[in-house]
């Protein structure tokens, strides 16, 4: 991970998150299911070319920090079928995600 | 003779009688590919490639050759990081660091997409889905199974994980965290499953035949 991206991204690893309850249309990279869902950095994993704009043919500048944040199945799906132990690692782009006070 | 209308302008006569209808269904004969009409991206990627040809951009044999590229990958690369991370601890913990530069040790290439390895332990075991799509390292286990990018796997493996691998024939204790890794962004996955007991002392050619695809995706557990 280039040192610009460590600098820059707004999260540490063990940071409490939720992933922004928000509707946009479009090509977006931010799962459904983990929208408004709170999780924890595991990673911050580097800065990426942002897709939502790539998708659309423009340069994706400037880039985003993708975290690696981890879900507990519970928080993710009602009536989880399954261990409270299970978890999902969802790669979410920072513009998607806010901290939790 | 069931009233076709086929319309021969070629005017010569068959001089026999057809006795079926060819708007019907054929019944026991598999369709043929172009039996099926083209999906819009399927026309779109028909249509760039006779552009690039036409163009002189590339030529037909690069074009061919470029597939059959792709198409021979295997999962036979992936495989051989596994079976050396099993022997080799000290690769091991360079592979987590780095699938790429672990990669390139023993002359393979992996690829310009970063990748993370992940270990599979005693307490937790791991499996890969795209749920946006079907990302996959293809340069490291070759092309995904038709599964893999089914929707069906893709919006099941995430919220009943346990019940699909069940489904695959792979049951994970409840003592053990099933953790689901969502790869829809720039990193692509590759686990490494736990090393079976009883083999310890195998060769590599021996341990490798265990790390099957599946066993990289987590749907699976190697058997001995």
């Amino acid at each position: 991970m280039s040192a610009e991206a460590a600098t820059n991204a707004r999260f540490r690893p063990g940071d409490a998150v939720r992933v922004r309850r928000a509707y946009p249309p479009g090509h977006v990279r931010a799962p459904f299911f983990c929208r408004g869902k709170q999780g924890v950095v595991e990673e911050l994993v580097g800065a990426f070319a942002n897709p939502e704009e790539l998708a659309y043919g423009r340069d994706g500048r400037p880039s985003l920090p993708l975290y690696r944040v981890v879900f507990r199945q519970a928080e993710l799906w009602d009536g989880y079928d399954g261990p409270a132990r299970d978890t999902a690692v969802i790669d979410v782009y920072e513009n998607w995600l806010e901290a939790v006070r | 003779m069931s009233g076709h209308d086929h319309d021969h302008h070629h005017g010569h006569d068959h001089g026999h009688d057809h006795g079926h209808d060819h708007g019907h269904d054929h019944g026991p004969f598999q369709p043929d590919i172009e039996d099926r009409p083209l999906t819009h991206y399927q026309a779109m990627t028909e249509a760039v490639a006779d552009l690039l040809v036409a163009k002189g951009i590339v030529t037909p044999a690069e074009l061919r050759k470029m597939l059959e590229i792709i198409d021979s990958k295997s999962p036979a690369a992936g495989s051989k990081m596994v079976a050396r991370a099993w022997t080799d601890p000290g690769f091991k913990q360079r592979m987590l660091e780095d699938v790429i530069a672990a990669a390139a040790e023993l002359d393979i290439d992996a690829g310009g997409i970063p990748i993370k390895a992940i270990e599979n332990t005693e307490g937790v075991h791991n499996v890969v889905v795209c749920t946006l799509c079907s990302c996959y390292p293809r340069l490291l286990i070759g092309l995904p199974p038709d599964w893999y990018k089914a929707r069906a796997y893709r919006s099941r493996v995430i919220r009943e994980p346990r019940a699909v691998l069940k489904e695959f024939g792979t049951e994970i204790p409840d003592d053990v965290e099933l953790r689901v890794h969502d790869s829809t962004a720039d990193l692509r996955y590759l686990i490494i499953p736990a090393r079976p007991k009883g083999t310890e002392g195998w060769s590599a050619e021996k341990l490798e035949a265990l790390v099957t695809r599946d066993t990289m995706i987590g749907v699976a557990v190697p058997q001995p």
